[in-house]
């Protein structure tokens, strides 16, 4: 591989950009819900055993693969098992490390111009204004009352913002790693912090908007969410395990084929312990410090206990963007804090959905042998086509809930598993253990050799078996009295009155992996041919 | 909000700030040579379709 290589130009720019990547959303909507629901100390007892176990150790993994694999030319998934297993299948291996991020793009791209599309709306006043269905507008602006409803383009509508973001994300990801990626991620990252800083400020000064509801304070807001019930309980509830790790490892990105992609853009002797612990440390400040003190004692405030309970079992997309309009319009300066809230979402949001165009790109460029201008074209009409289907099928949202659920849930575990495997098994814990402390400026704990071993591939086995037998079969998580009920993502599938747009999500779904095989397929034979052509120039 | 409320917040909470407080220090009291750090990468616009 002999083109020019593109690179980070700065540590502080990769940091930023992997913190980016994996500070998304649900750091700010999910989280918090989580950690209420299940009611503060056993949740952050099993957040943080998480954290050490599989998110730290996961992120390391990744990171080391990455660099290693970038010294031979490779920036893809597939590229780098193929460089670093030298075996016929490796590459197909790494089939899920383009179908993952190309595929959640074409959905979260369309979650990012709700943010881009409420902040607007927030700002103009109209989510302010008296009397607003929230409810209503949600359905009507995401198109989540009915299909095709929210394929309009007016300056108040999702399609504008629709348009605006993915030209956006598709001419960041043009400019490249160093003046597209990295440029986006310095100035959005320290905004997204210093505009989460200002909101919490906000909520933490409220004191008790309402005299006449002295129970509704911010102290009471924090109790809320912070309050530990029975840890011991808590500890042995497997739900509250899988709520907590499946948090871990969605929120630090692992498994998306992102980490992977950005650190082949390092040199050898570029520190990766250091920095990786860095992008993790800044995802948890964004997600624990600052997430967990806003949107949930926000909502207190001016719900209440029993509302605020309603607010976060109606997941993130119902807190985010139901409830919390609400709660600004209620607050007062609300329509600014409003709208620079969803600025920041929209923040969180952009980063994450470059790095997900990234490995795609990559891929396409080494796999193919094409150019960028090429690669973002034939990238663009790809996912296009995908976010016209997620927009199109908006009713109850079904569409993107089910491509979320088989890709961007299911898909992600298959992928860490892989990676694990790969550096505890295949390379070997003493061989990965030495590549990833080249030019490090930290020691990795001894014990996380045996963690990364042993602990993590198990218990990342164990939360998956479990996961698929809650969310696929519809175990009842009782050992003693064990009853399946297959869930609505399979029963949508294949019960007695499947879903249209279920199972043509599904088809787009296979039809995207199989694409994704026939070019890995292609790209194996140009790797050969460039190692032939090497072997015969030396 | 109770006094096990107060300690599991202060403790998640400081736990992860001074996390990150310690990765920033150490990053910035790392090496510092950005010229190092930089691969050649095209830095006109003309060459944006050689990469």
């Amino acid at each position: 591989m002999s083109k020019p290589q593109e690179a980070w130009s700065s540590r502080l720019g990769v940091i930023l950009a992997v913190a980016g990547s994996a500070v998304g959303l649900g750091n700010f909507l999910r989280f918090p819900g989580l950690a209420a629901q299940y009611g503060g100390g056993a949740f952050m007892i099993a957040y943080f055993v998480s954290l050490l176990v599989i998110g730290i150790p996961i992120c390391w993994i990744e990171w080391t693969l990455g660099r290693h694999g970038g010294r031979y030319g490779f920036h893809s998934t597939s590229g780098i098992f193929h460089v670093l297993i030298r075996k016929p299948w490796a590459k197909y291996l790494g089939v899920i490390g383009f179908v993952v991020p190309v595929t959640i793009y074409m959905y979260y791209v369309y979650v990012e111009a709700w943010c881009l599309g409420y902040a607007m709306n927030a700002l103009t006043g109209r989510l302010s204004q008296e009397g607003t269905n929230y409810q209503e507008f949600f359905g009507k602006f995401t198109g989540a009352s009915s299909d095709g409803v929210a394929l309009h383009f007016g300056l108040n509508d999702v399609g504008t913002f629709l348009v605006i973001v993915f030209v956006m994300n598709f001419y960041f990801i043009y400019r490249g790693i160093s003046k597209g990626i990295e440029t986006v991620c310095k100035f959005a990252m320290p905004a997204l912090i210093i505009i989460a800083i200002i909101i919490l400020g906000r909520v933490m000064t409220l004191g008790t908007p309402d005299p006449a509801k002295p129970d509704q304070s911010v102290i009471n807001g924090l109790g809320f969410l912070w309050n530990p019930g029975d840890i011991a309980q808590g500890l042995r509830n497997p739900q509250l395990w899988l709520a907590a790790s499946g948090q871990i490892f969605f929120s630090l990105s692992v498994g998306f084929g992102v980490i992977i992609t950005y650190a082949s853009y390092l040199r050898k002797k570029d520190d990766i312990v250091l920095s990786g612990l860095t992008a993790s440390a800044a995802n948890e400040f964004c997600e624990v410090g600052l997430g967990g003190l806003i949107t949930v004692p926000a909502a207190f405030l001016f719900l209440g206990a029993a509302g605020t309970a309603t607010a976060v079992a109606s997941g993130s997309f119902g807190l985010g963007f139901n409830v919390l309009p609400e709660v600004f319009a209620r607050m007062p300066g609300g329509h600014l804090f409003a709208s620079i809230f969803f600025v920041l979402l929209f923040l969180a949001a952009i980063t994450s959905s470059l790095s997900m165009l990234q490995p795609g790109i990559a891929f396409l460029e080494e796999g193919l042998g094409i150019k960028r201008k090429a690669s973002v074209a034939l990238l663009g009409l790809v996912t296009a086509i995908g976010t016209l289907f997620v927009w199109y099928f908006s009713k109850d949202l079904k569409a993107l809930d089910t491509i979320d659920f088989w890709v961007g849930t299911l898909m992600l575990f298959v992928q860490a598993t892989i990676l694990i495997i790969i550096f505890g098994w295949v390379i070997g814990v003493e061989k990965g253990w030495k590549i990833a402390h080249e030019g490090a400026e930290m020691r990795i704990p001894e014990f996380f050799k045996f963690i990364i071993k042993y602990v993590t591939p198990a218990f990342l086995l164990i939360i998956f078996v479990m996961f698929t037998l809650q969310s696929v079969f519809g175990w009842n998580l009782s050992f003693a009295n064990a009853q399946f009920n297959p869930t609505g993502y399979v029963r949508d599938l294949v019960g007695d009155a499947p879903n249209k747009v279920a199972r043509l999500s599904m088809a787009l779904i296979v039809i995207m992996t199989v694409f994704a095989f026939v070019l890995v397929n292609i790209a194996g034979k140009v790797w050969a041919r460039q190692e032939i052509k090497e072997r015969e120039d030396n | 909000m109770t006094t096990g409320g107060w300690i599991t917040m202060i403790l998640s909470v400081g736990f992860v700030t001074g996390l990150l407080g310690w990765c920033i220090y150490r990053v910035l009291r790392g090496p510092k040579d950005p010229g190092k750090l930089a691969h050649v990468e095209p830095i006109e616009e003309s060459q944006a379709d050689d990469r």
